[in-house]
């Protein structure tokens, strides 16, 4: 068993509206110093062994499910084994 | 014409989809359970508004994957008339039957309206009955209508004519190009924010979405259902 962390953040040409509202926020509580602020997902798996190629796997179902890539990037992590 | 209105979990539109063909335009219509598997025997193909699955992931990401979408993708393979509204334009991008994604609206909120649209294409099988640039007013509700493409997929859009409804005046939600519905190339499978079946009766104050219902069934008299009686 593996630990998958999934990453998924808007591509930069896309406007993050709520990073926006949340980046005025911030900056009237006076932390000025913030440039910018990207809201994104992270996604957590449990992913049992399997003949399949675990990296194949993770990219396939964040390819087709997990992030929509017309809007969306993605980045994962593959952690160590996880004692069930 | 015999209609089909896929049900999800979550759809909420479902029943004015119905009400709006059944008494609208007096045809046949079924609801689907999103866990059939075939559509053989239908001559269009509805998806409502709602909320399916809960929104969760993205909206429509989940729907996509339901029992019934290898059914809707062969319907319009086949050229049959696929209308996805609200939801059902989230699904049907997330299927990949049309090009692009939806964002957040732009002011984060949740909009329920009736807005101006403009019938930018009264040439295809879903706005037949409109004039072009004819402005019609059409009920809104929704949180993430922000249509988004890249400016590639925005100038074929345009080029080849699928851009149908724009928001006229105020665009209320920050969609590209003030997209409001769009449409594939081979021109039979749409997709629109904007809720036709809210405007379908008299009686609630509001037709103009009735023609667009009423376009798809001249389209199947003067086509699918010719062939059938000749």
């Amino acid at each position: 068993m593996k630990k998958v962390k999934v990453f998924i953040t808007l591509k930069e040409s896309v406007l993050d509206p709520q990073g926006q509202a949340v980046m005025q926020s911030l900056h009237n509580m006076d932390y000025k110093n913030v440039r910018d602020v990207r809201i994104g997902k992270y996604i957590e798996l449990e992913m049992e062994d399997s003949a399949a190629d675990i990296k194949e796997q993770v990219e396939a179902l964040c390819d087709k499910l997990l992030a929509n890539t017309v809007i969306e990037n993605y980045r994962y992590e593959i952690g160590e084994e996880v004692r069930s | 014409m015999k209609t089909a209105v896929i049900v999800f979990p979550g759809s909420n539109c479902d029943q004015d989809m119905y009400y709006a063909i059944r008494d609208g335009l007096g045809e046949e219509v079924d609801y689907v359970w999103h866990a059939e598997t075939s559509l053989d025997g239908y001559d269009a193909v509805m998806i409502p508004g709602g909320f399916s699955y809960g929104d969760y992931l993205r909206s429509g990401a989940i729907a996509r994957f339901a029992g019934i979408m290898p059914a809707v993708v062969k319907a319009a393979g086949e050229g049959k008339p696929v209308l996805g509204v609200c939801n059902g334009f989230q699904i049907l991008l997330e299927a990949g039957l049309l090009p692009g994604a939806m964002l957040k609206n732009r002011d984060l909120k949740f909009i329920c309206d009736t807005v101006r649209l403009k019938v930018e294409n009264n040439k295809t099988l879903f706005t037949s009955l409109y004039k072009k640039d004819e402005i019609i007013r059409i009920p809104i509700a929704h949180g993430e209508g922000n249509y988004f493409c890249d400016d590639k997929t925005l100038r074929s859009l345009n080029d080849h004519g699928q851009i149908i409804f724009t928001y006229d005046g105020e665009n209320p939600n920050g969609s590209k190009a003030n997209i409001a519905g769009i449409i594939n190339r081979t021109g039979n499978v749409l997709g629109m924010m904007p809720h036709p079946e809210r405007a379908a009766d008299a009686l609630l104050g509001n037709e103009d979405g009735l023609r667009l219902f009423q376009s798809i069934l001249n389209h199947w008299r003067e086509t699918a259902h010719a062939a059938y009686t000749s």
